[in-house]
């Protein structure tokens, strides 16, 4: 699949985002009002921002962008719909949680929005993620770590960001916090690693014989156009596919050193604990976002079976 | 709506081609008669972007393939068109965020409304068969109408109500009519040629049936034409012994 790049500054942007999201909502509901105004309105405002301009690069990969709103209407059938009304509704609970913890308000009801607020956001992503986990045509989605993989990796880019949001305002030194922060990005690591290995374990299941109802070797000796489709370009994208291995082990291998410097500056970072764990915000990001292109251009459509493909 | 219609009652109208790949010759006619009619038709305009450049790009709605299949004496190159299938249960209309996508009740052809489509792409990759394609240029997805334009178009020859591709195949490889009806000339000709379903393993239940090369005649028992010939009895006219000795004198 032809990875767009709007597409996957959406889903890691917003991922994040939410990921964030959903964690001031649980501080909020376990620790009632933000502790400074600054620290309060910085993280909210990140993480609306990340989702918002996450949200907005989606529309740039339409046709039409100005048609965007009736995408809101087919959520009994369609999970990209319900990933709009989702993503709609999650700013309700998050808008009025905002307020209330960054200027002060009830506990009680900080944590009822808290806890809303963070489950829409993980609602969200869930939405995201069933996107490409329902789609019949390619299989690569259809393993069983895709939707945990959207989810897990949102919470662990959010709590990189929430870490450094804490170091930055002088609160380095909450341990709940460096656990979760570790713990996530490990999970990430263990459930990338479940998925690569049943990519590399799933055998090929439709051939060109299925595809054309011929039965046995096909080959194909013409192709209909002289130059590539829409089809070939979209769905039957290959470049770069050969580097996936090395790709895989680098994206791997970032997650892991930003685990480090959470626990480095966690352990030891006293003064220096921001520069560390803005090294980890940036590990994680550029990890997130060579992730979300191996998902993308490792994925292998049924279609490619009419343009040559032997086996998918 | 992007929910489908219930097609599942007896009788249900279920229109759709069937594709002999035995006789047809790739000739593109149905292609170009294809992209003639619905570049100024319901899906108006298929664009072409640098048509005649060095990388042209644009929308069609019929593909046609060369593939070769069989081993040895049976091994045969035949020509595979590929459109949308509008099949029972298409994915490609379930996934549709805004409507724009849907299957028509009454006679169950898979349309894209134009003027609702957002051109995500998403249906695109709902479908197996790579029927749909985006038109970069109008920013929605084009796909077959099966000619919705001109089946029920009372303006056109009663002749010419059937979908331009069939009307302009030149060997009658590609046949219209209703596949919900088992009495149809479509469902008859599917039941005595063996006609299937691509990739029916996926369950998306296609409507389009194709039908299968017919097998190789063995050379042992082909008879050549010529003892078949019934020639009539000579009966000794003057005409017939001029040509007779005609034909001596000059072998």
């Amino acid at each position: 699949m032809h990875p767009a790049y709007s597409v996957i500054l959406f889903t890691t942007a917003s991922g994040a985002g939410y990921g964030l999201l959903a964690l001031l909502g649980l501080t909020g509901a376990s620790h009632g009002a933000a502790s400074s105004f600054a620290f309060g309105a910085t993280s909210m405002l990140l993480a609306l921002g990340l989702i918002t301009v996450g949200l907005l690069s989606s529309t740039f990969h339409l046709g039409h962008p100005e048609r965007a709103w009736r995408a809101f209407s087919q959520w009994r059938t369609s999970w990209l719909s319900r990933e709009g009304v989702a993503a709609v509704i999650t700013y309700i609970p998050a808008c009025l949680f905002g307020l209330l913890w960054v200027f002060g308000g009830n506990d009680t009801l900080i944590a009822i929005l808290g806890y809303l607020t963070a489950i829409m956001a993980m609602v969200t992503v869930f939405t995201t993620a069933m996107i490409y986990a329902s789609l019949p045509t390619i299989r690569q989605w259809q393993h069983w770590a895709v939707v945990p993989g959207y989810v897990v990796l949102a919470i662990a880019t959010g709590a990189v960001l929430l870490y450094a949001l804490a170091t930055l305002f002088g609160r380095s030194g909450i341990p709940a916090l460096g656990v979760i922060t570790m713990a996530g990005l490990g999970l990430a690591i263990i459930v990338k690693l479940a998925y690569w290995a049943g990519l590399s374990r799933m055998k090929p299941k439709y051939t060109m014989g299925d595809a054309t109802g011929l039965g046995g070797t096909v080959r194909q000796w013409e192709v209909p156009h002289t130059s590539e489709n829409f089809v070939q370009r979209e769905m039957g994208f290959k470049v770069a596919r050969k580097h996936a291995h090395k790709l895989r082990g680098i994206c791997l291998g970032l997650l892991a050193l930003a685990l480090v410097m959470v626990w480095a500056g966690f352990s030891f970072g006293g003064a220096a604990a921001p520069v560390f764990a803005l090294a980890a915000v940036v590990l994680s990001g550029i990890a997130v976002v060579m992730e979300r292109w191996l998902f993308f251009a490792e994925a292998k459509h049924v279609v490619t079976l009419f343009y040559g493909e032997q086996a998918v | 709506m992007t929910s489908l219609p219930d097609t599942s009652r007896p009788g249900q109208k279920k229109l759709g081609l069937v594709i002999d790949l035995d006789t047809c010759v790739g000739c593109q006619a149905c292609a170009t008669s294809c992209k003639e009619w619905n570049t100024q038709g319901y899906s108006a305009p298929l664009t072409d972007i640098d048509p005649y450049g060095p990388d042209p790009v644009g929308a069609w709605l019929n593909r046609i393939h060369g593939y070769e299949t069989g081993e040895g004496e049976n091994r045969r190159a035949l020509h595979f068109p590929r459109s949308c299938l509008h099949c029972e249960t298409p994915a490609c209309v379930t996934v549709c965020p805004t409507g724009a996508s849907y299957k028509r009740a009454e006679d169950g052809i898979v349309l894209v409304n134009p003027d609702t489509c957002i051109g995500c792409k998403l249906c695109s990759w709902a479908c197996p068969y790579g029927a749909r394609e985006y038109d970069a240029d109008d920013g929605v997805m084009k796909k077959c109408t099966l000619c919705v334009d001109r089946i029920y178009n009372e303006n056109l020859e009663p002749e010419d109500r059937q979908p331009a591709c069939v009307r302009a195949c030149p060997t009658g490889a590609r046949h219209f009519g209703d596949l919900g009806d088992p009495d149809s000339d479509v469902s008859q000709l599917v039941k005595s040629r063996g006609g299937f379903d691509l990739l029916p393993q996926m369950d998306y239940k296609p409507v389009n049936k194709y039908l299968p090369p017919r097998p190789r005649r063995s050379d042992e028992n082909a008879v050549p034409a010529a003892k078949l010939e019934t020639v009539g009895k000579a009966d000794g006219s003057v005409t017939e012994r001029f040509f007779s000795w005609l034909d001596k004198a000059l072998s």
